[in-house]
């Protein structure tokens, strides 16, 4: 789901980053005013995690690869805005020295996954539990929609290239597959097996977390699993 | 702590399992596999491609990723070296932003 470098327009990663900066400065707002110094680790931890769930290539029929994103276990444990700026410095990280995802396309792979993924993941996870459903239940089924919000806008993004970008000739300038290539392959690959994996690594990490103890370093992530305010 | 650094240091020695998936991710493909897909570099993404060089491309070692072994190793070395620039990064930020804890009185 990481965007490489030339396949979207400059226009689409600027429009893309354009769309980040009230999401970052929103974040960073919120995060001033609600995390302490000391709960600033926490976030480390959340990204650190991100970026190695991340690593984890599971295959796709068909003979693609895809991965988990871990974008709503971080919203629920660090709260949806902590998470879009832990999931963004884990995408910075990834292109900048492992050339996973483009530098342009930064704008569009942190919209996507750092931004979509984990508030449509909690969303869902927010609107279960007001639904009475479990919160391991919630936070699965919130992970599997925040992942495929993300692979559906990634898809969406690339389709679009040559519909508005092509040569005179006819020959797209960028991503050269349209929306109902881009569409279908991508999806596929989320609906079915990574959006699994996601749910399913989300639902344990946060079955475990419910059951953290004060003794645990991981403790200061689960009090809004407890309900705590603090 | 020490069962957190355990489980850690698991996780981290177990990315290369993600090197076993067969195939690159649809829509991550270097030129040369869009050239033989499409059967031309479009234009404009062989001038912005590449636009800055990773210094560990793909989680990799440049030159030392001949065989599975190799290529582990430098998956490893990657994650670590990832995980320690997030920190880095997360030291800097914590000098920045957050509530400072403040002393009574």
């Amino acid at each position: 789901m990481h965007i490489p470098d030339g396949y979207l327009s400059p226009a689409t990663c600027a429009v893309m980053g354009a769309a980040m900066v009230p999401v970052l400065a929103t974040a960073t707002k919120k995060v001033n005013s609600t995390f302490d110094k000391k709960d600033i680790p926490t976030m480390a931890i959340g990204s650190a995690f991100a970026f190695t769930v991340m690593m984890f290539n599971v295959p796709i029929p068909g003979g693609t690869t895809a991965h988990a994103v871990g974008a709503t276990l971080l919203a629920i444990a660090l709260g949806p805005w902590g998470a879009s700026i832990s999931l963004t410095i884990a995408l910075l990280i990834q292109s900048l020295f492992f050339g996973d995802g483009g530098i342009l396309a930064l704008g569009a792979n942190s919209f996507n996954m750092a931004f979509l993924a984990p508030f449509a993941g909690y969303g869902v996870y927010v609107l279960l539990q007001k639904l009475k459903v479990g919160k391991v239940i919630s936070s699965a089924v919130g992970a599997y929609i925040g992942i495929n919000a993300a692979a559906l806008a990634t898809a969406i993004e690339l389709g679009l290239q040559p519909v508005l970008f092509h040569a005179a000739d006819g020959r797209a300038l960028y991503f050269p597959y349209g929306l109902s290539q881009s569409i279908p392959a991508i999806m596929i690959a989320h609906l079915t097996v990574a959006g699994l994996v996601e749910a399913v690594i989300t639902g344990l990490v946060v079955y475990y977390l419910m059951r953290a103890g004060e003794g645990n370093i991981l403790y200061k992530f689960s009090y809004r699993l407890r309900g705590e305010s603090k | 702590m020490k069962k957190f650094l355990i489980a850690a240091a698991v996780i981290i020695l177990l990315t290369p399992v993600g090197l076993l998936a067969p195939g690159s991710a649809w829509g991550e493909w270097g030129l040369d596999e869009i050239k033989s897909m499409v059967g031309y570099v479009p234009s404009g993404m062989k001038h912005f491609s590449d636009t800055v060089k990773a210094i560990f491309p793909d989680y990799s070692i440049p030159g030392f990723d001949k065989n599975f072994l190799q290529s582990s190793i430098g998956y490893i070395f990657s994650a670590i070296v990832g995980i320690a620039i997030i920190a880095l990064v997360f030291f800097v930020l914590s000098k920045i932003i957050g509530k400072s804890e403040e002393k009574n009185e």
